[in-house]
């Protein structure tokens, strides 16, 4: 792993010369961005210009849709993530992932965090661990006394944390959120972003979201994605930059008609 | 934007009535079409259970109340009582030859009971009316019996009865039951459910979960599907050929060192059962894919997502979602199944058996051959037989469905 130096900032993920395909479609065209270890960085760009296919990219979850493939390499602590010998279940187990849609499987809430610990044979305390990563998940106290219930009982919130508790629980290095909050009101949207503050101490986070408002608020780092012109659109980063650089004196104009609302 | 020239007339024919008349229309249609499915299935059980059960007149060759011993009727006697009837009344050699086709030591008293009613009393049926007529003409059916047969037994008779589920085959309808016929559908089901089940939720797990999205794939599931349409009796042309032909020495028994000559052939349970498994396997197959694609794909999501392997996945997440319609499936599947008769008829079903089913590689008759077999018979008698036996099939496959029905909701139960 490398250790950051004084000055350097550390870097956890970078994509280099990244294209990704389904099929013959090339869905996203030459995303270069470094990912810089605890911070949040988010993905934004209009609808259909590649930002979920990019983030699933980080974690080799697009293949499980038949007919994807990339060129060029994504680096993770400075290892390929493509290269032939990477085990994508080990990929998905470093680089966890939290969905749109909150999707707590069927079992009771202790099950659904400690089913991803056993899998990977947690040889420790599962109770603890299951308290502990709930914690983290600030949904502790709302479910303590509930823990043997169904994690689909619980509100949309909830679920979301619940999801989120899960991913913990197996410890990843980096977290990818795909819109995690479109899904739910304002104020569990509140408690998502003051969550992810906390977790970016221990965790890297990389997220997602149509939200301007939330990138501007919650994220460290803010990449703008837009489809290229042309005969085959094909989505693309046209910036990437600190957060407040990029809401208020972007170098692209493509990129403040978007952050300002005036874009299409 | 460009300024059309020509602005549409904005005029609409004011045309509710006519719509709502339409919908009326439709749903008087869709109405008749659920009348008339439930109209027939009245018409079927009605007539079913019409012939289940009336009046009979019976004609004892010799009158059981001259059969009581020591005053008890022969209805209530001990088996030892029977024995001693029988003694009496059939010569020594009759005797002693029924002691030795089925000795009186293994015979339970009510098999000694059906002896006696069928080699001493020998009741005949001298006419009979359905459930209908023996409600309705109640008075007629009492003098008609009064008048034409004074000394004969007038019973109001439920063909369906205990002694119709306890009795085997019988050529005397008076005492035929059912019990070789079910006891031979349970074994060939049974085998069936063994062999059918598990191939095929195997089968299914692999075209959805690992098959390649290839030529050949889609081939064999094409195949897959074409086969779940193709005629019973192919299958059972495929059975006889394969089971009862090429494969005697295993469905005969005689690997297995069973050598009962009456099971030469390959005409056994086991080719039945087998066959069977072929003719619903498709079926099994393609709704156990179907319970697995209804999985919804955040769930595969949420297991990929945390690290989990392909088989991780399907074991923890996919089947247990999937387990309540394979189940469903499977078990429409097996009532299928348990009513197919063309297959048994090629396969080589017995029409006419006596002896219990013993083991796999027994002879055997099923409940819908047995019902095919006796509607067959001239007499009136075999015909309320075959509708009772219809009832107990009828019963089969609803106790099969609500057995479904419970599984569905048990395993479908989410804490």
């Amino acid at each position: 792993m490398a250790q950051p130096t004084n000055n350097e900032p550390d870097y956890i993920l970078e994509a280099k010369n990244l294209d990704i395909f389904y099929g013959d479609f090339k869905a996203v065209t030459d995303v270069n961005m470094k990912i810089q270890r605890n911070k949040i960085t988010a993905i934004i760009g209009p609808s259909g210009c590649g930002k979920s296919t990019l983030l699933r990219a980080f974690n080799r979850m697009n293949e499980l849709v038949p007919g994807t493939h990339i060129n060029g390499e994504i680096q993770f602590n400075g290892q390929n993530l493509y290269a032939p010998a990477v085990d994508p279940v080990e990929v998905r187990y470093r680089i966890g992932m939290v969905f749109q849609k909150p999707n707590p499987f069927p079992k009771s809430i202790y099950d659904n965090i400690a089913w991803g610990a056993r899998i990977h044979g947690y040889i420790g305390n599962m109770d603890e661990l299951v308290e502990y990563s709930l914690q983290q998940a600030a949904l502790w106290d709302e479910v303590k006394d509930k823990l043997d219930q169904s994690g689909l009982a619980l509100s949309g919130g909830q679920q979301q944390r619940l999801c989120i508790a899960r991913a913990l629980a197996v410890q990843p290095e980096v977290i990818l959120m795909d819109e995690p909050a479109s899904a739910l009101d304002p104020i569990a949207t509140l408690k998502i972003e003051e969550l992810m503050q906390e977790l970016k101490e221990n965790y890297t986070i990389v997220i997602v979201t149509h939200n301007m408002q939330q990138a501007a608020r919650a994220s460290d780092y803010t990449a703008m994605m837009m489809l290229t012109d042309g005969e085959s659109r094909s989505g693309t980063m046209i910036e990437y930059d600190e957060t407040n650089i990029i809401f208020t004196r972007p170098s692209d104009k493509r990129t403040e008609d978007y952050v300002t609302g005036r874009f299409g | 934007m460009n300024q059309p020239e020509t602005k549409p007339k904005m005029e609409f024919s004011e045309n509710v009535t006519r719509r709502h008349l339409s919908g009326k229309v439709w749903r008087v249609l869709f109405l008749f079409s659920t009348f008339f499915g439930i109209l027939a299935l009245a018409t079927l059980l009605l007539n079913i259970i019409n012939q289940s059960s009336g009046y009979v007149i019976y004609k004892a060759k010799v009158d059981p109340v001259t059969l009581a011993v020591d005053g008890v009727p022969l209805k209530s006697q001990t088996k030892e009582q029977l024995m001693s009837v029988l003694q009496d009344n059939l010569s020594k050699g009759a005797y002693n030859k029924i002691d030795r086709d089925q000795p009186f030591a293994e015979q339970s008293r009510d098999d000694t009971y059906d002896l006696v009613i069928t080699r001493i009393v020998k009741y005949e049926v001298e006419t009979s009316w359905k459930l209908w007529d023996s409600l309705t003409k109640r008075g007629e059916i009492m003098q008609t019996a009064q008048t034409e047969y004074p000394n004969d037994l007038l019973r109001f008779n439920v063909w369906i009865n205990p002694d119709f589920l306890r009795r085997p085959q019988s050529s005397d309808p008076v005492v035929a039951g059912v019990r070789t016929a079910l006891l031979g559908s349970l074994w060939v089901i049974g085998i069936t459910i063994l062999v059918a089940f598990p191939l095929g939720v195997m089968a299914a797990i692999y075209l959805e979960e690992y098959a390649a999205d290839n030529r050949l794939n889609r081939i064999i599931q094409t195949n897959i599907n074409n086969l779940a349409g193709v005629p019973s009796i192919i299958y059972g042309i495929l059975g006889l050929a394969i089971f009862v032909r090429t494969l005697e020495p295993f469905t005969s028994g005689t690997l297995f060192g069973i050598t009962d000559p009456t099971t030469a052939n390959g005409r056994t349970i086991m080719s039945a059962g087998l066959t069977l498994a072929l003719l619903v396997l498709p079926l099994i197959i393609i709704n156990a894919q179907e319970a697995i694609r209804a999985v919804p794909g955040s769930l595969r999501n949420a297991s990929y997502g945390l690290g989990a392997t392909k088989w991780q996945t399907v074991w923890s997440h996919v089947l247990p979602n999937a387990v309540p319609g394979i189940l469903t499936g499977t078990i429409l599947a097996i009532s299928r199944a348990l009513g197919e008769t063309a297959p048994l008829v090629v396969i080589g079903a017995s029409t006419v058996i006596f002896f219990d089913p013993e083991n796999a590689f027994s002879k055997f008759t099923t409940l819908p051959i047995q019902i095919y077999q006796w509607t067959s018979r001239p007499q009136d008698e075999f015909r309320f037989l075959a509708a009772a036996a219809i009832i107990v099939l009828l019963a089969l496959l609803l106790s099969l469905n609500a057995t479904a029905v419970f599984l569905r909701n048990r395993f479908s139960r989410r804490y």
